[in-house]
Parts: C-alpha cells; sequence; structure tokens
C-alpha cells in the first residue's frame, strides 16, 4: 500500500483507509493472498487477506458452536479423594459462585467461557455465510459483524485454559484428577477460536458487507 | 521533543478533513456522524474520552482494593477452615514447593494489574500534557495494555474450577470468597479504561513538536 504522504483529493473516499489507532491515512491496494498491509507508523494491520479464508472461517464457527455445546454435555473434571469423589461439568464450573452478589461473577464467567464464544461463532457464520456462497449479504450483516468484533476482549476462553492448568496443580496435591471429555472439547475450542481470530481479515469483511 | 524519527509524521485523516470509523477503516467527510458502512459512531477526537478513561480507572483502583483484603477462597478441611487472600494463597503456594504457580497468580493478580494502572495514568497524562516518551514507545505501551488486560481473569477461573470441584464433602471443600468479585470487577473497570483511550491521541501534534524541538 506504501503511499500514505500523497494527495489524496482525487481519490473516492471508499478507496481510502485510516489506521483505526493513530489515524494515519492510505490510499488501499489490492494486498495479494497471504501479504498484510501494516500501518508505517504504528504497524497495525490493516489488511490481510488469505485464500479460501472464508470457507474455513465458516468451518472453523460451525466446530466451535459444536465443541461448546460438548463441553457442556460432557463431564469436565473429576477428582478423587479417600473414596470420595466429585465430577464437575463445565457448566458448573461457571456458575460456582452462589449466594448473593457472588452470583454475578458466575454471570461473568459464564459469559466469559461459554455464552460469548458461541455467540461470537455464530455471528461470523451469520455474517460471512451468505457472503462465502456468493449469495447478497445477509440483511443484519453490518450489526452482526460489529457485535462480533466488540465482544471479542470479552471472550476469554484461551485465558480459562490457562487457569485449567494452574488449577490442576493447586488440586494434584490434594487429590487424584482424571480429565474429563469436556476438557478436550474446551482444549480444541480453544485452538478453533484463536485460529478463527487469526484468518479474519477485517478489512475485506467489512468491504464484501458493504451495502454501497 | 526532537523527533528522531522523521517518517513517523504521517498525514491523518482529520487533516485531510475526513474522520476514519475506528471500526471498519472506513473514512467520511469531517462531520459525518455515523459510518454508512459499519454503523459505529464517528468521533474524530472525542474530547470526553479522557474523563472516561479517568472514571473507569479509578472505578478500577477501588475494586482491586478490597479485591486483595478480602478473602479469595476459603478451605475447609477435616479439622480446619482456612481463608485465603490473593496474596497469601501465592505465598502458600511458593511454601508447598509450587514456587512456578504461585509466580504465575502473582503475576497475572498482583503484577499485571499494577502495571496496568501505572500505564493506562501515563498514557492519559501523557496524551494532555505530551511526554518525552516518543509516540511508537507509548502506542506499544498501550498495545501491551489492549492485549494483557484480559489475562487478569486466570485468578477468578482458578477460583471457580476449585470451587465447583473440591466439594468432598467433610474431607475437604473450598468455596470461594467475596474478593472474586471485587476482582473480577476490578478486571473490567482496568478493561473499560483502557477501551476508552482513543490511542490516536498519542499521535496528534507529533509535527509540531518536530519542528518546535522545545
Amino acid at each position: 500500500m506504501a503511499d500514505g504522504t500523497g494527495n489524496f483529493a482525487d481519490t473516492a473516499l471508499d478507496g481510502l483507509i485510516a489506521c483505526p489507532e493513530c489515524d494515519a491515512l492510505y490510499r488501499a491496494a489490492e494486498v495479494a493472498h497471504g501479504q498484510r498491509a501494516i500501518c508505517a507508523r504504528c504497524h497495525t494491520v490493516l489488511i490481510s487477506p488469505r485464500r479460501h479464508a472464508g470457507m474455513a472461517i465458516i468451518s472453523l464457527a460451525l466446530a466451535a458452536v459444536v465443541l461448546v455445546l460438548g463441553a457442556l454435555w460432557f463431564p469436565f473434571l473429576r477428582i478423587d479423594r479417600l473414596g470420595f469423589s466429585q465430577e464437575a461439568s463445565l457448566w458448573q464450573v461457571a456458575t460456582s459462585f452462589v449466594g448473593g452478589p457472588l452470583l454475578a461473577v458466575s454471570v461473568a464467567v459464564t459469559a466469559a467461557i461459554l455464552v460469548l464464544p458461541l455467540v461470537r461463532a455464530m455471528l461470523l457464520l451469520y455474517t460471512l455465510g451468505p457472503i462465502v456462497f456468493d449469495r447478497p449479504p445477509a440483511r443484519q450483516a453490518a450489526r452482526a459483524f460489529r457485535l462480533s468484533e466488540s465482544l471479542r476482549p470479552w471472550s476469554m476462553a484461551e485465558i480459562f485454559a490457562i487457569g485449567c492448568a494452574v488449577s490442576l496443580v493447586k488440586i494434584a496435591d490434594l487429590a487424584q484428577v482424571s480429565l474429563g471429555p469436556a476438557f478436550w472439547m474446551f482444549a480444541g475450542l480453544v485452538v478453533v477460536t484463536i485460529a478463527q481470530d487469526r484468518l479474519v481479515d477485517r478489512w475485506s469483511v467489512w468491504r464484501s458487507i458493504d451495502p454501497s | 521533543m526532537a523527533l528522531d524519527r522523521p517518517e513517523l509524521i504521517h498525514l491523518t485523516a482529520r487533516e485531510a478533513g475526513l474522520v476514519a470509523c475506528r471500526r471498519c477503516t472506513r473514512v467520511w467527510p469531517l462531520g459525518t456522524a455515523r459510518c454508512a458502512r459499519c454503523g459505529g459512531q464517528l468521533v474524530s477526537r472525542d474530547p470526553r474520552a479522557l474523563s472516561r478513561v479517568w472514571a473507569w480507572w479509578a472505578a478500577g483502583v477501588l475494586a482491586y482494593i478490597p479485591a486483595n483484603l478480602w478473602p479469595m477462597l476459603s478451605t475447609r478441611t477435616l479439622f480446619s477452615t482456612e481463608e485465603a487472600t490473593i496474596i497469601g494463597g501465592a505465598v502458600e503456594l511458593w511454601q508447598y514447593g509450587n514456587p512456578g504457580i504461585a509466580l504465575i497468580i502473582l503475576v497475572a493478580s498482583v503484577g499485571i494489574p499494577i502495571a496496568k494502572f501505572l500505564a493506562i495514568a501515563f498514557l492519559a497524562l501523557s496524551s494532555r500534557r505530551g511526554s518525552r516518551t516518543s509516540p511508537a514507545r507509548r502506542m506499544q505501551l498501550y498495545e501491551i495494555v489492549e492485549y494483557i488486560g484480559r489475562w487478569s481473569m486466570i485468578d477468578v477461573f482458578v477460583v471457580a474450577i476449585l470451587a465447583s470441584l473440591v466439594q468432598l464433602n467433610v474431607v475437604a471443600r473450598i468455596d470461594p470468597g467475596p474478593a472474586s468479585l471485587a476482582f473480577a470487577l476490578s478486571v473490567i473497570f482496568t478493561m473499560l479504561s483502557a477501551q476508552a483511550f482513543d490511542p490516536r491521541t498519542i499521535w496528534d501534534g507529533i509535527e509540531d513538536r518536530a519542528r518546535d524541538p522545545a
């Protein structure tokens, strides 16, 4: 993309792109698949198209939906000690804060590790599904993608995964721990979510759902 | 401030008489209220952004105090009940031979939050008064704050897992304490504070300062 110093008067507004982080103005150019356009002064990635990204994102989003639902259904972790045993599902983990104001923490944790990853995957399916199959964009595509983007920092599956690792070490001294199928499904969800976010090229998505 | 890297001077959307959409990078004539492509609100530079940053920042700092004073979890075993604060729990882990995990907890729950409070305060102060630190440096700091803020939630998740799992009748039982709420709120408020900050203000005025090395 390169040219950031020239005269922009002759370029149509939709041919320009402004860095969302530092406001530097550029003339948008076609970027080859696998290449990235980066803001010259703050290094924010502006454009990063990838071949077949749409189809890959859709498959990953579908996988994420299946994995969240599966992880809810199966046992997550189980501990044994002195003949006593206890099993917890992911749902029980998320809602383990009970009693008065602590309930709010249960709501926040459920949202961060289950609801938001699920909702974001479905919003991406809604936004990109029609485009990938060469149909006109869904009516609320812009709103859906905007919502999905603003929910991104609040979806914390990968942070929960590190939390699991820490807890396992903590419990290991106390009792025998066994990992249930939901544990592995959740691990899969983390990988899928990260891959999905890396594939999404925001500029290409916005351009493809542009109504004008 | 003398500018050591003149290539960082750059025509901005605002100087070109345009307003950029921070969500979808589309530009519109200055004064447009809403982005017609993504529906996002368009503000070239919001004069109220800094007061929002400080409001969330103060809420985050306030919530962080009880988060450290109240117990994060209480452990009941056959003969005793123990309540542990964040720091107390980490110290205990350290003593029982898990310094690695203790370090993760300390970094995520003490190091990162405090570093974040300081970093946001520095960014907010310097975007108004200017700073000797170069915009590129401050931008890096802002990106780190944005990226790392969410990771403080680890401790809340650990409490959730322990409390749901360790319910072994009389043998051992772990329950969450009130600090978990205060801590979660502190993390959320601080994330909102960082989100309210407009990084474009880091770069504003870079040309004037280059021309006039005061």
